[in-house]
């Protein structure tokens, strides 16, 4: 193991490393600790300027409340759900199959058909917003959750495919010649052989394809408006500007956005970092 | 090849057209769904951008031909290089999260107690969304009750306000980019560093390898893959930049903090009117720059391809 193992060197490292640790880790999460602290302040501290000390009362539920009440935010929230879920259902259903077939046959373009799948998914958003937008009104999607959905099924696809095919192509092939052998078609060698070896990978799919689109921002102000159909990551954006000086509102709110993925994560932490490293780095 | 017109003698084995073909059919069944989209969505709509920059078009009303008229305007215009300038800047010091990331990696790959806890909470910055960190940031460089100016005037320097500095804001912004993309890294390093062989390293301490030297020699190249990974999606994060600059500043002061993707939406749908054509040229240039690097990617895979 590198580096050597603490507790292999001399008494005085090893409780210099256990003190550093804590320290460090507050260091790095300063901007969030003091984001979470605010969320729960009063009214009175922030306009009293009193940001840093102790609050002088503790208004978890008052704050977090207020947020409920006096801003769409429950409706942010439920149109972020309305958005990520079916996106994530279809980006791993189709790449599900897109993924098995190029890991799966040889034919002419399999290459060339991953290799535009993969090279999509780096794409800059920008060179895909103005028909991107064009294509959803002409549709009569534009503002609505499908809309967006739709499109980000489409772009995530790219992603999952290059997932998938890995993930399938690093499965035993023998299993599938052993399947034909015995006269089983392709769709139920699909389905009932490869399909239950790809949990691990759709499971690690669908927590990244969750938080990549609960995170979204710019194809939510791209493809929305208002707060009927926005998502909270554009409903933050706006509320922020209506609550100038209200910080303790706005952390409250930037709290309620990121809990969903964060909770994802530590639900799934080891799916969510097979997928992270592109099943590249084992 | 005919196939003989006999009658088949053992009707139980006789296939039918699907069962013949499907080897050479399932697969395009298979992918059909997902092209359909991919082209709908993205490989079109690349095309179509491209056409568009050849357009005056404000969104709704006629387009109107013009050419290259839009590059050549782009040539002339400060915002452009302004824009630019700031994207050569994001992709230099974004790439600051790779190191760092290794740093955070090596710190971590201990096995104390609690030393998952503290790798998932490092992690955290990368789950957040954006939007949320560019708020953060922005609150901890506020002049007046900022965590930083505080932190500055302990030491007597007067406040800053960074984000309505022309000469800091960039650097501001990516600063508050580089904590989560570190985040990234580090989790790129520690699955890496999980895979490095002990057996050499336990070969390189018998031959006096240490600290340093063991790392660039030993434990660095075996880190490759992950380097390689930490590469590609810190380039990528780095000309992907919108959201935090839309959080944290809008552009400004004075669009001085605008990179090629905000200029690009600033100019396709602004208060400063609609001009679909001319952002369109600007996302074709920015298409171009990710192009360079998309094209390294697929000839990196298409090597490990052949190779296997």
């Amino acid at each position: 193991m590198f580096p050597t193992p603490i507790e292999k060197t001399s008494s005085g490292a090893q409780i210099a490393y256990k003190i550093a640790l804590p320290v460090a880790l507050i260091v790095w999460l300063l901007p969030l600790i003091a984001v979470a602290l605010t969320s729960v302040r009063s009214a009175g501290d922030i306009t009293a300027g009193n940001y840093w000390g102790w609050p002088t009362s503790f208004n978890l539920i008052e704050n977090y409340t207020a947020i409920f009440e006096q801003t769409p935010i429950g409706k942010y929230i439920l149109n972020s759900f309305k958005v990520t879920i079916p996106t994530v259902i279809g980006a791993v259903a189709i790449s599900c199959m897109t993924g098995f077939a190029l890991a799966v046959y040889k034919f002419k373009g399999n290459l060339l058909l991953f290799f535009m799948f993969v090279a999509g998914n780096f794409v800059p958003f920008q060179i895909l917003m103005v028909p991107v937008r064009d294509l959803t009104l002409d549709l009569g999607m534009y503002n609505t959750w499908y809309g967006l959905a739709l499109f980000h099924i489409a772009f995530q696809a790219g992603f999952c495919t290059l997932f998938m095919r890995n993930f399938i192509k690093a499965l035993p092939y023998e299993l599938i010649e052993a399947a034909r052998v015995e006269g089983i078609s392709e769709i139920r060698i699909f389905w009932y052989v490869v399909m239950p070896l790809m949990k691990p990978a759709l499971a690690a799919l669908s927590v990244l394809i969750f938080t990549f689109i609960w995170n979204d921002y710019f194809w939510a102000t791209v493809l929305t408006q208002g707060a009927d159909q926005q998502p909270i990551t554009a409903g933050l954006y706006s509320l922020n500007g209506q609550w100038v000086a209200a910080w303790h509102l706005v952390s409250a709110g930037s709290i309620v956005a990121a809990l969903p993925p964060v909770l994802m994560f530590f639900l799934m932490q080891r799916h969510f970092i097979a997928g992270l490293t592109l099943g590249a780095v084992k | 090849m005919t196939a003989p017109a006999l009658p088949d003698t053992h009707p139980p084995a006789q296939k039918t057209w699907w069962q013949q073909n499907q080897q050479r059919l399932a697969p395009w069944l298979f992918l059909a769904p997902g092209i359909f989209m991919f082209m709908m969505y993205v490989i079109i709509p690349i095309f179509q951008s491209v056409n568009i920059s050849f357009y005056e078009w404000d969104g709704l009303g006629e387009a109107t031909w013009v050419g290259a008229d839009n590059y050549i305007e782009l040539m002339d215009d400060e915002a452009f290089y302004t824009s630019l300038k700031n994207n050569v800047i994001w992709l230099v010091l974004y790439m600051l999260a790779i190191p760092g990331g290794l740093l955070v990696a090596l710190f971590l790959n201990q096995t104390v107690r609690g030393i998952r806890i503290y790798k998932s909470l490092f992690f955290f910055p990368f789950v957040i969304s954006q939007v949320v960190v560019g708020l953060v940031f922005a609150w901890f460089y506020d002049p007046n009750f900022g965590l930083m100016n505080i932190a500055l005037g302990w030491f007597g320097i007067e406040p800053i306000a960074v984000l309505a500095n022309e000469d800091y804001v960039t650097y501001g912004i990516i600063a508050a980019g580089l904590w989560p993309q570190t985040a990234y890294c580090m989790i790129l390093y520690l699955t890496g560093l999980n895979a490095v062989d002990p057996e050499q390293i336990e070969a390189a301490r018998l031959d006096n390898a240490k600290g340093v030297k063991m790392l660039w020699y030993v434990i660095l190249p075996q880190l490759r893959p992950a380097t390689f990974i930490a590469v590609v999606v810190t380039v990528i994060g780095a000309l992907r930049s919108f959201d935090l600059i839309s959080i944290m500043t809008d552009g400004g002061p004075w669009g001085s903090s605008r990179v090629l993707a905000f200029y690009m939406y600033e100019q396709a749908f602004s208060e400063y009117g609609f001009r679909m054509g001319y952002g369109a040229a600007i996302a074709v240039v920015l298409f171009l720059i990710m192009m360079i690097y998309i094209t390294g990617f697929l000839y990196k895979m298409y090597r490990d391809e052949r190779g296997r």
